[in-house]
């Protein structure tokens, strides 16, 4: 829907170019006599990558409206996920590179926030705490340095996270979902 | 009563007590001066053919989006120079630095010119900080300003081609005037002096009167503190010809929008008989955010739009 600019405020969802944009900040600017102007700061919703754009009074935009719908995480098929609207029972197949690093914490039957807009989901949200069984407590990697205070180990969705030494196979961990960093451990009720 | 009200209001209570005094100490300087006070209508059956201007309909008629044509009105009937401080309503218009509903100080003196305005705008100012006890130095967002008088004067021409490499009375480019103005030219005023940019170029000259010996430039001026734009003064135009010309093109240039702006017939006869005057209005809101060291319009209004 087309949307005259003095109309868009703070978490506006508009389109550029059929890219989907939230916007965060306008600034409305207007010297005496002058046309006003609106600096629109805003992220772009598929890579986050942040731009300001400056429009003039009477500039239109168009806003999309953008909606999470709660799904739940049902198997994997090649390089992409299934997941299920856990209202229309609709099933979305959703490719692996949308989730990028958050892919390797998911986990069977989780509920997850897609972003849809229309009918496509442009962006999945993961709960952001994860709790995660340990499957294999010494793994040499490259990249992860073992030190005196820290490990690797493997959790049950093939992720590997630094984690205290003191950490068993077969722990539960709680692991943050937006860094991918171990948390704590789960005392087991 | 919401606790988030009450605390707001709590915290700009002090704002709002130095906003009574300025308004006091205006009243007073006007009338020291020998101005008479006067009101004119909110409610108005067209406002003032403006490009940028929009105004709120209401049933037909319009909230004023500024009281010039009535003060003029009464200047032309004779009763010498006049003060107004009023509300004026422009829609879509919101920021930090506006209000959809905000307040002006309106005043004209006859026999005046725009620098002679200037001259009355550099005194209100020191006496309304004098009178809250600020003397002529006060201290602004971290910067300590100077009011003395004489404020500095450059010309848009000067200016222009100072910060932004370009010169607007020669070459007409409305839309990177606005923008130059904004990024580059009112960036290059002196942080701690305010400053009176004038001669506007003939195509922004609004009401205001061509300057006398060169038509290329208006006799039109504004004054500018620490960033804040605070006042836009005229020599005001006579000849109702010439702005029944002007406002002729407005009308044209916003055919479209969907705003209908009639000639406003009463006030052209009435300019016809205007006395040689200089007029001014100035933002109240954002002169009492520049005496109480606010960064928002928001601080020194009890209910701003999303709180009315």
């Amino acid at each position: 829907m087309s949307i005259e600019i003095s109309e868009v405020t703070r978490n506006t969802k508009i389109l550029i170019d059929g890219v989907p944009f939230a916007v965060e900040d306008v600034n409305f600017v207007k010297p005496g006599k002058g046309r006003a102007i609106y600096r629109i700061k805003m992220r772009n919703l598929l890579d986050g990558v942040p731009r300001e754009i400056t429009y003039h009074s009477g500039d239109k935009v168009e806003e999309v409206s953008i909606v999470a719908h709660d799904m739940q995480y049902l198997y994997e098929e090649g390089d992409q996920f299934v997941f299920m609207d856990t209202e229309s029972y609709d099933q979305h197949p959703v490719s692996k590179n949308l989730l990028g690093n958050k892919a390797q914490f998911v986990k069977e039957s989780m509920v997850v926030s897609a972003i849809m807009m229309g009918s496509r989901i442009i962006g999945i949200d993961l709960p952001k705490f994860v709790e995660l069984k340990v499957v294999e407590s010494a793994v040499s990697t490259r990249t992860d340095t073992v030190t005196a205070q820290m490990k690797v180990v493997k959790l049950e969705t093939g992720a590997t996270v630094n984690v205290p030494t003191f950490v068993k196979e077969g722990d539960t961990l709680k692991i943050d979902t937006r860094t991918g960093s171990y948390v704590e451990r789960v005392t087991k009720k | 009563m919401s606790r988030a009200e009450t605390l707001r209001l709590k915290q700009i209570k002090a704002n709002l007590k130095r906003r009574a005094l300025i308004l006091d100490s205006i009243r007073a300087f006007f009338k020291r001066e020998g101005f008479l006070e006067v009101e004119t209508p909110l409610l108005v059956p067209q406002a003032a053919p403006e490009q940028f201007i929009d105004p709120f309909a209401v049933n037909g008629w319009f909230l004023s989006t500024s009281p010039e044509m009535h003060m003029k009105r009464l200047l032309a009937a004779g009763y010498g120079s006049v003060f107004q401080i009023t509300h004026c309503f422009r829609k879509g218009e919101r920021g930090q630095l506006h209000n959809p509903e905000f307040t002006m100080l309106e005043w004209y003196r006859v026999d005046a010119d725009y620098l002679g305005i200037i001259e009355d705008t550099e005194r209100l100012v020191l006496a309304v900080a004098g009178d809250l006890g600020l003397g002529s130095a006060i201290r602004y967002q971290g910067r300590d300003i100077d009011l003395s008088r004489p404020w500095p004067r450059t010309t848009v021409s000067e200016a222009f081609r100072k910060s932004a490499d370009w010169d607007p009375v020669l070459r007409h480019d409305p839309e990177r005037f606005d923008l130059d103005l904004l990024d580059k030219v009112m960036p290059g005023f002196s942080a701690n002096r305010p400053t009176v940019l004038m001669d506007y170029p003939a195509a922004n000259a609004s009401m205001a009167r061509l300057k006398a010996g060169d038509s290329k430039v208006a006799e039109r001026t504004e004054a500018f503190i620490a960033g804040l734009e605070l006042a836009n003064a005229y020599t005001e135009l006579t000849d109702a010809a010439e702005l029944e010309k002007r406002f002729r093109d407005v009308i044209q240039e916003t055919g479209d929008s969907e705003v209908h702006r009639p000639m406003p017939r009463r006030f052209l006869e009435a300019v016809a008989e205007l006395p040689a005057c200089g007029g001014i209005a100035l933002g109240v809101d954002r002169l009492v955010m520049l005496l109480c060291d606010a960064d928002s319009i928001d601080e020194v209004v009890a209910f701003p739009r999303e709180l009315v």
